[in-house]
Order: structure tokens, then C-alpha cells, then sequence
């Protein structure tokens, strides 16, 4: 065997304490440097509704809400974010599980398909609602286009986002 | 016993939506384990010849590597090419993952670092040294054209071209109108949102379970335990949600094979995902070069049809589709010649995407009968009803339906279709000039031997299931729906499920055959399951439906009533207990009718309206509007069906103006393997899209009268668009996509 060492020489200790708020609940983590808030959320807490589409900002499929803003979890080192509040597509239900409207409209309007792309696109929109910047389907489309969905979904997660707008 | 319809036509939510949307439907790559261990793919960085070294000295010595497996110290696996042979594989010897020190392909898999995480893999992964002895490869279709075989072998299930009718090349030489043009489309990748990945589970004892990204559960089952000589009763493979494929994810992928592997040989659970660049060295939409000529009348009616086609494959299967045959089925000619033919390159085998060949064929005819149009000073709607066919002439059959000119009709009158102006470049707003272009598609209506179980316990509840998978297709609501109606059962009352390879037998989910072929099969074993229900409730004591005949029931609200006096009934909970039974549980398989096939041609038609603007002086092309009129049979659930529908004409968008994987031959690679630069379409790119479904009566196509959704709304789509841009610009373009610099007034030298 050969010799083990103790890791990339980054010199960069091997875990960082932070604490986190994941959908109500404070958190008090151990993280590596390297770890990104998603894979934190999907490999390390099993919160796997925040999707992996691509690992590079690329397609949205990470989106969660930080603080209340969209973000792209991917493209986001967990211990950048020490003390934020995270809501992820776990966290939009209500308490007693009753659905996000937004939810409940994805469902209506058929907003999905493979439902891959879905919880990137939820998140997406909450973020986008409390923007307050979108008021036509137009303007819903040009700040949704941040979020791919390759089954097609487009016309349907418009009108499911404007349902709730009104 | 006929009965009711209560859910069949009407459109549902989608029963596995609150899962979808809370985030508690979990794909391949979400199934965790106590032992779990990650897998990290290195790919191949030459296209051919050989690894002449891979050190791994320095990746072995990370903490929290596992093992490293190269073609070096690959576990045995099976000898025999038929043993990798999966369900749908074409003709050839199918590629083995870490066989031995040649490569093929670039990209190829060459190792999988094991490890206790994923970084820890990732990072090790990136330590390995590989030292390659490259030969020179072939990557540009172009030039191996020269070399284009007819494949020896034909594919199970792909109809080649049909023989020659009349005499095509004397009959184009002599027709007064003439187009003969080629036409190019570029590879495209499927592009999943869910990365490719495997989960398997070790369970003790050599048993695994194996969560797949994959649209045919029994296919990997099949290849798992072909490959590695494993026994059926250890092997379980599990995929309830797919996170799209669009037939990536018929064939068994490699990090299948690399997965199961590394669990077999670690005697721990071992999970394998791929990067979004690694699923650019998967199976594609192979680039096509298509030569089509057309002779007709001065009125436009054909007299000739010359379609041929050089398709890419690998170097090792014989990869083919139907692209040609579309061109002497959807329209009338009494002299054609169709050829098809393959030429190799130094790439991975490409795969079915999103009606495979059709929607490249179609492309090419489609476009070629629009350049007929203006040639003829033919209206583009007219001349295609006018060389409308009736029958099928590739095969000399009648179809099942083929309600093709009620969607010219009624896609045209929502469109606007009268209104538009006959000239290119007649159409303009501000700095846009408008076009409207159309197009038809066809697609086969297939169904297949499926099987299927429904078991209906004492509490009134139904559960229905077969090995089927729904990839965003919405398999488990019309399965839902179909047991409902068939058992007289609330919605509510009935789960279907699917993506397990314990369930009775079904092929793999692709097509557009799984709505007529799941469907019957759960129609089949729920009919089943009620004549032994009713004959349970006419011999219950006192039954009000003693001297009953079954003609004379209907199931309706969890009843079993008397037709001609619904007073008299037995709820089904009933009748379960006066029969003392706790579980009624049946089988049954749904085969195609060979009789009806040998006769007839199933195949769901479209007509498909496009408007563009293109900006006059950038060359920007948007799409606007889009009306798809579509004759597939009975619809089941017209909400999830036209969803269906568009997702396919936004396939079609991206194929029409972004798509396209760019090659670098010098590297024998594609060099835009990331979603920032292979374009799919987004949300501000898609305008409103309008869906007809024609009223087509089938009752020969399959027992339900269904078509199949799948396929139909891509096909086609290219085309219109690509013809509403000669209309709005004059600037024919038939190489696709239609990327800007290919509209540009001054065209830069050397792009065609
Ligand atoms: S996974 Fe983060 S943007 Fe794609
Ligand atoms: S629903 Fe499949 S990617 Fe959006």
C-alpha cells in the first residue's frame, strides 16, 4: 500500500464550523472548504430536492433561496454563507404540508414534466415574486431564463407563475 | 361488461406531481446507503489508439481512496458480444467499458476512481497521469462520405428504405419543375437536466439493487446480469423517476457498468454520476447529409422523389434509423428511390433522440417540398394536400386513421393561414421581417407486448403495475386513469407503479408505443381482475345480482351496478368479503394484433405552423407563434398529452436554431460539452404554442384507440421554422441550426 497523505495541499484546514438556517432549522456544520452549498444540501444533509443539472452555473437546476434571494447553490461554497438562511424546494410547503402556491399552480398548470428541473424552477419563481420585477409573461420569461428545462416546459411554468402573480 | 368513461379523455393533474414539486421524488442519483462510495469517471483525451501508461501512484495516495480500476485491473466481466447486447442495440459489437488499452472514442471512460466521497474521487481523479500512443483519427462525416456503406445488418424494429417504385432519376429528368438540394444537420445531445448516474446498492450476500437513469428497467436487468453473470433473483433495478432521457436513456449507459463494477468487486454500495461534460461522450443524434430531388408538374404534383441519406455511426455498431422512408409515405409519387447509408467515425455509437431519423428526414423533405412550392407558384398548404396519399404506398397498405388533412384544415384556420402574403420578404414590422412556414410530420404508432398486474384488496383499493418508466411523459397518470375507469374506481383509489424490475415484463419506455402498449396491457389485467370480482358478487348470498349476466353490470363508484336498474348493486368492498377475499390479483399481456398489422399502417400525423421574425439587419431569428395540429387517436389525458406536444415543438426550436455539438476534428472531440455554450432552448426563447388534437378514430391501431404522443410534436418543427425563414428572409437555409451567420446579408466566406 502505497503511503497515504492527509489531502490536497491546499493549506486550507480540512473542515470549518458554520451554522446554517435550512428551512426553520439551525444548523451547526462541519464543512470542507471545497464543499458547494449544493453539495452540501444533496451529499452531506440528504436534501436531494436541489437538483444537480450541471455544477457550473449554468442551468438553474440548483436554485435555492438565500436570505430570500435566488441563488445558484452550485456556484456557492458553503462556508461563504456562515450564518444565512437557506430555503431549499423542501422548505416552500407549509408546516402542515399544505402547498406553496406556486407549487399547487406547477401541479394545475402542468409546469413539469420529469420534474428535474422543477424545484430549481420553484425556487426560481419565489425568488423572482419577491423581486417584484416581473408583471407580464414577457418579463417572466426573460427572468425565468435562468433555469433550463429540457422536457419544454416553458409555456406552462409561465402560466403557473402568473396565476400567482395576480 | 362494458363501461364507462369517467377519466379516459379528460385532463388530470399528474398523480406524482406533489411529489415532483416538494422535492420528494427522488431520481438515480439520490439513493443513499450507510456504505456508500463514490465513483468518479476519467475520460479518454484522444479520439483513437492507445493508453500506453496510466499512473496512478499519486491518486492512490489520497486519503479516502478506495481503488482505482483501469482496463489494467478491471474485474473479469463476460466474453461474448451478445452479452452486452441490450435491447435496442444496433448491429456490432458493443463498446466495454475499461476492456482494454484501445481507444475509440474520445471521452471514453478509461478509469473510475472509487472513493470514500465524491470530492475526495473527483480530486483523485484529477491526479492520474495517462500517456496515450494517438493514431490518427476520423471525426468529420464530410469527408468519410466516400466510404458510406448500406449497413449489412439491419437493426431489430427499423425498417430499411423500400424498394424503388417506378423509375425515379428517368422520371426527374424529364419533370418540368425540379429541386434537388442537400441538406445537413448537425449532431445534437440529448441534454437531460438529470445527469446520467447509478446508485447500487449492496445488499449482502452478491445481491444488489441498482437505482438506473434508464427508460427500460428490465434492459439493465438483462445487461447487468448478461455481463457479469449474476443471477436474476440477486440483481433488482429500480428507476421511479427519470429526470428526462429522450432516448439516452434506453440503452444501458457506461456508468452502469463502471458502477455495478466497482460494488461487485468492493462488496459495498458504489454510486457513479456523470459530469455534464461526460454526457457529451454518450450517445447523440448523429449529423446527416441528405440529398433531396423532387419532379413535379407546373401544378406541383410529383412525379419524382429522390432521397438519399449518409448518416454517421461509430466504429464499432452499425447505428440506424428511419430517415428516408418518410419521403414516399407522406405523400403521393409513383416513382421513388430512397437510400440510406452509414459512414464511420471515430465517436461513441449514436442513439434514438426525440423521433429518431424522423425528425431529420422530415427536415430534409419537408424543407424540399416548401422549395417545390415557390418553384410551382404553389401555395406551400395547397401542394401538400394536393400530393396528399391516402394509403400507405411504402408498404401497399390502408392506414388504421389518418386524419392528416383535417389538421391542414384546422391548423390553418387557427393560424391564420389565408391571410398570409405569397412572396418572401413581403412580410415586415419595424426592423423584422415576419414569415410563416409549414410543414407536416408523421411518426409510427407502435405498440408492443407488454404485460401488466392489478391486484384490488378488501379496502376497495387498486394497484396496478408493470416494469414500465415515465420519463416526463405522464405514464403514471394515464395508467392511473385507464384502472380507474376500468374497475369503476375513484382516482384516488388506484397507484400505479412502474420502474421496477420485479414487475411483470414490459420493453423499454421509447417510441411513443407506452400509452397504447402499458395501457392495454393495465386494461387487460384490470377486466381480468372484474369478471372475477363479478362472478364473486353473483354468488355472494343474497346478491342482488344473482341471475345477473356479466353484459348486464357496469363498475361505476366503486359499485358493481345493475345497467337497467341502478338501485340494485353490490359495492365492490362487498363483494370482496362475501367472497372472503383479501387480494384479487390478476396478470395479463397486450400483444399487437398481427392480423390488423399485416393489413394495415398505424402512423399519428401532424401539421405544424410556424411564425418568425428575423431582424433584417442581424440576422436574429425569433420564433413567435406555433400551431400544432395533431391526429393521434383517442387521448387519454389532454393535459399531460399537450405537454407532451410542446415539449416536443421546443425540442424542435433548439434543433431548428441553437443545437448543435461542435466538432473539432483536429482533437476528434466536441468542443461545446457544457449547457453555457450546446444551446437548448429557454424560457425567453419559446413563444406561445398552440395544440390541436384532430378527432381521429382508430380502432386497429391498438385496443384503446391510442396513438402515442412522444414523437409527434418534433416532427416537423424544424421544418416550418426553417420555412417561415425563406419566407420571411428569401434566404434558404439547409444546413441546421440556423444560426445567425448563416442569415446575415453578407455572409462570411466559408460557411455555408
Ligand atoms: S447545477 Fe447549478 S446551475 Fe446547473
Ligand atoms: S420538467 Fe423535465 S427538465 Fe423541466
Amino acid at each position: 500500500m502505497p503511503e497515504r497523505d492527509a489531502g490536497p495541499a491546499t493549506g486550507l484546514p480540512d473542515r470549518m464550523p458554520i451554522s446554517l438556517t435550512i428551512n426553520g432549522e439551525v444548523r451547526q456544520l462541519d464543512v470542507a472548504p471545497w464543499t458547494s452549498l449544493l453539495d452540501l444540501l444533496r451529499l452531506e444533509l440528504g436534501l436531494t430536492g436541489t437538483k444537480k443539472g450541471c455544477d457550473h452555473g449554468q442551468c438553474g437546476a440548483c436554485t435555492i433561496l438565500l436570505d430570500g434571494r435566488r441563488i445558484n447553490a452550485c456556484l456557492t461554497l458553503a462556508v461563504m454563507k456562515d450564518g444565512a438562511r437557506i430555503t431549499t424546494v423542501e422548505g416552500l410547503a407549509a408546516a402542515d404540508g399544505g402547498l406553496h402556491p406556486l407549487q399547487a399552480a406547477f401541479v394545475e398548470h402542468d409546469a413539469f414534466q420529469c420534474g428535474y428541473c422543477t424545484p430549481g424552477q420553484l425556487c426560481s419563481a419565489v425568488g423572482l415574486l419577491a423581486e417584484g420585477r416581473a408583471r407580464s409573461a414577457e418579463e417572466i420569461r426573460e427572468h425565468m431564463s435562468g433555469n433550463l428545462c429540457r422536457c419544454g416546459a416553458y409555456p406552462n411554468i409561465v402560466a403557473a407563475i402568473e396565476q400567482v402573480m395576480q | 361488461m362494458a363501461n364507462g368513461e369517467t377519466y379516459f379523455g379528460t385532463a388530470r393533474g399528474r398523480v406524482d406531481g406533489p411529489a415532483k414539486v416538494t422535492g420528494s421524488a427522488r431520481y438515480a442519483a439520490e439513493f443513499a446507503a450507510a456504505d456508500l462510495a463514490h465513483g468518479h469517471v476519467v475520460s479518454a483525451a484522444i479520439a483513437k489508439g492507445r493508453i500506453a501508461a496510466i499512473e496512478t501512484a499519486a491518486a492512490e495516495a489520497v486519503h479516502g481512496v478506495l481503488r482505482i480500476f483501469t482496463h489494467a485491473n478491471r474485474p473479469g466481466t463476460a466474453w461474448r458480444d451478445a452479452r452486452y447486447r441490450d435491447e435496442v442495440a444496433p448491429p456490432g459489437s458493443p463498446f466495454r467499458p475499461l476492456h482494454d488499452a484501445k481507444i475509440v472514442f474520445s471521452g471514453q471512460p478509461i478509469a473510475l476512481v472509487v472513493a470514500e466521497d465524491d470530492a475526495t474521487a473527483r480530486y483523485a481523479a484529477s491526479l492520474l497521469r495517462v500517456r496515450y500512443a494517438a493514431e490518427p483519427h476520423a471525426t468529420d462525416l464530410e469527408r468519410q462520405r466516400g466510404q458510406a456503406y448500406v449497413p449489412r445488418r439491419k437493426r431489430t424494429g427499423i425498417a430499411p428504405p423500400p424498394k424503388p417504385r417506378g423509375d425515379a432519376q428517368k422520371a426527374f429528368d424529364a419533370a418540368p419543375v425540379r429541386i434537388d438540394h442537400e441538406y445537413r444537420v448537425a449532431v445534437e445531445h440529448h441534454n437531460p437536466m438529470e445527469p446520467h448516474a447509478s446508485t447500487v446498492i449492496w445488499e449482502g450476500d452478491g445481491r444488489i439493487t441498482v437505482h438506473d437513469k434508464i427508460q427500460g428497467v428490465q434492459n439493465s436487468l438483462g445487461y447487468i446480469t448478461g455481463v457479469f453473470g449474476l443471477s436474476q433473483k440477486n440483481v433488482r433495478v429500480l428507476s421511479p423517476f427519470v429526470g428526462g432521457a429522450f432516448g439516452s436513456g434506453l440503452r444501458p449507459q457506461y456508468q452502469l457498468f463502471l458502477a455495478v463494477m466497482a460494488a461487485l468487486d468492493l462488496k459495498r454500495s458504489v454510486r457513479v454520476e456523470l459530469t455534464r461534460d461526460q454526457m457529451f461522450t454518450l450517445g447523440y443524434r448523429p449529423a446527416t447529409i441528405q440529398r433531396v430531388a423532387l419532379g413535379a408538374a407546373p401544378d406541383g404534383t410529383l412525379q419524382a422523389i429522390l432521397h438519399d441519406a449518409i448518416a454517421g455511426t461509430s466504429t464499432f455498431e452499425d447505428y440506424q434509423e428511419v430517415v428516408v422512408n418518410w419521403s414516399s409515405l407522406l405523400y403521393h409519387c409513383d416513382n421513388v428511390a430512397l437510400t440510406y447509408r452509414l459512414a464511420q467515425i471515430d465517436t461513441y455509437t449514436p442513439a434514438d433522440m426525440r423521433a429518431p431519423g424522423a425528425t431529420l428526414g422530415v427536415f430534409a423533405l419537408e424543407s424540399a417540398i416548401d422549395e417545390l412550392a415557390y418553384a410551382a407558384g404553389v401555395d406551400p398548404l395547397e401542394i401538400r394536400r394536393r400530393n396528399y396519399t391516402r394509403t400507405d404506398e411504402n408498404e401497399g397498405k390502408d392506414f388504421t386513421s389518418k386524419e392528416l388533412m383535417e389538421c391542414y384544415r384546422l391548423g390553418a384556420e387557427r393560424f391564420g393561414w389565408s391571410r398570409r402574403s405569397a412572396a418572401p420578404r413581403s412580410m415586415r414590422e419595424g426592423r423584422e421581417l415576419v414569415g410563416w412556414g409549414v410543414a407536416s410530420g408523421a411518426w409510427e404508432a407502435m405498440m408492443m407486448k407488454t404485460s401488466a398486474r392489478a391486484a384490488l384488496t378488501a379496502d376497495g383499493r387498486l394497484e396496478v403495475a408493470t416494469a414500465t418508466a415515465d420519463i416526463g411523459t405522464g405514464t403514471y397518470t394515464i395508467l392511473t386513469q385507464i384502472a380507474a375507469d376500468a374497475l369503476g374506481l375513484p382516482m384516488e383509489s388506484v397507484t400505479a407503479r412502474i420502474g421496477d424490475s420485479a414487475l411483470p415484463h414490459s420493453p423499454v419506455e421509447g417510441g411513443s408505443w407506452t400509452a397504447a402498449s402499458a395501457g392495454s396491457a393495465v386494461q387487460a389485467a384490470c377486466r381480468a381482475v372484474r369478471e372475477k370480482l363479478f362472478s364473486a358478487a353473483r354468488a355472494a348470498e343474497n346478491s342482488p345480482l344473482a341471475n345477473a349476466d356479466p353484459s348486464h353490470v357496469r363498475f361505476v363508484n366503486g359499485r358493481i351496478v345493475l345497467a337497467a336498474d341502478p338501485a340494485r348493486f353490490i359495492t365492490v368492498a362487498d363483494a370482496m368479503r362475501a367472497a372472503g377475499l383479501e387480494r384479487l390479483e390478476e396478470e395479463a399481456t397486450a400483444s399487437p394484433d398481427s392480423a390488423t398489422q399485416k393489413r394495415y399502417s398505424a402512423y399519428t400525423h401532424s401539421a405544424i405552423f410556424a411564425e418568425v421574425r428575423v431582424d433584417a439587419q442581424l440576422g436574429v431569428v425569433r420564433v413567435t407563434r406555433i400551431v400544432n395540429a395533431v391526429a393521434a387517436g383517442r387521448i387519454i389525458n389532454p393535459r399531460t398529452a399537450r405537454s407532451q406536444i410542446i415539449g416536443g415543438v421546443v425540442f424542435g426550436l433548439g434543433m431548428a436554431l441553437t443545437e448543435e455539438s461542435l466538432p473539432d476534428h483536429a482533437l476528434g472531440r466536441f468542443m461545446n460539452h457544457n449547457l453555457g455554450e450546446y444551446h437548448i432552448p429557454v424560457n425567453a426563447d419559446v413563444p406561445a404554442i398552440d395544440v390541436i388534437f384532430v378527432d381521429e378514430h382508430d380502432d386497429k391501431a391498438s385496443p384503446l384507440g391510442v396513438k402515442g404522443l412522444g414523437e409527434i410534436g418534433i416532427v416537423g418543427s424544424a421544418a416550418a421554422i426553417a420555412n417561415a425563414v425563406y419566407h420571411a428572409t428569401g434566404t434558404r437555409v439547409r444546413s441546421l441550426p440556423m444560426t445567425l451567420d448563416k442569415l446575415l446579408p453578407e455572409k462570411p466566406a466559408g460557411r455555408a
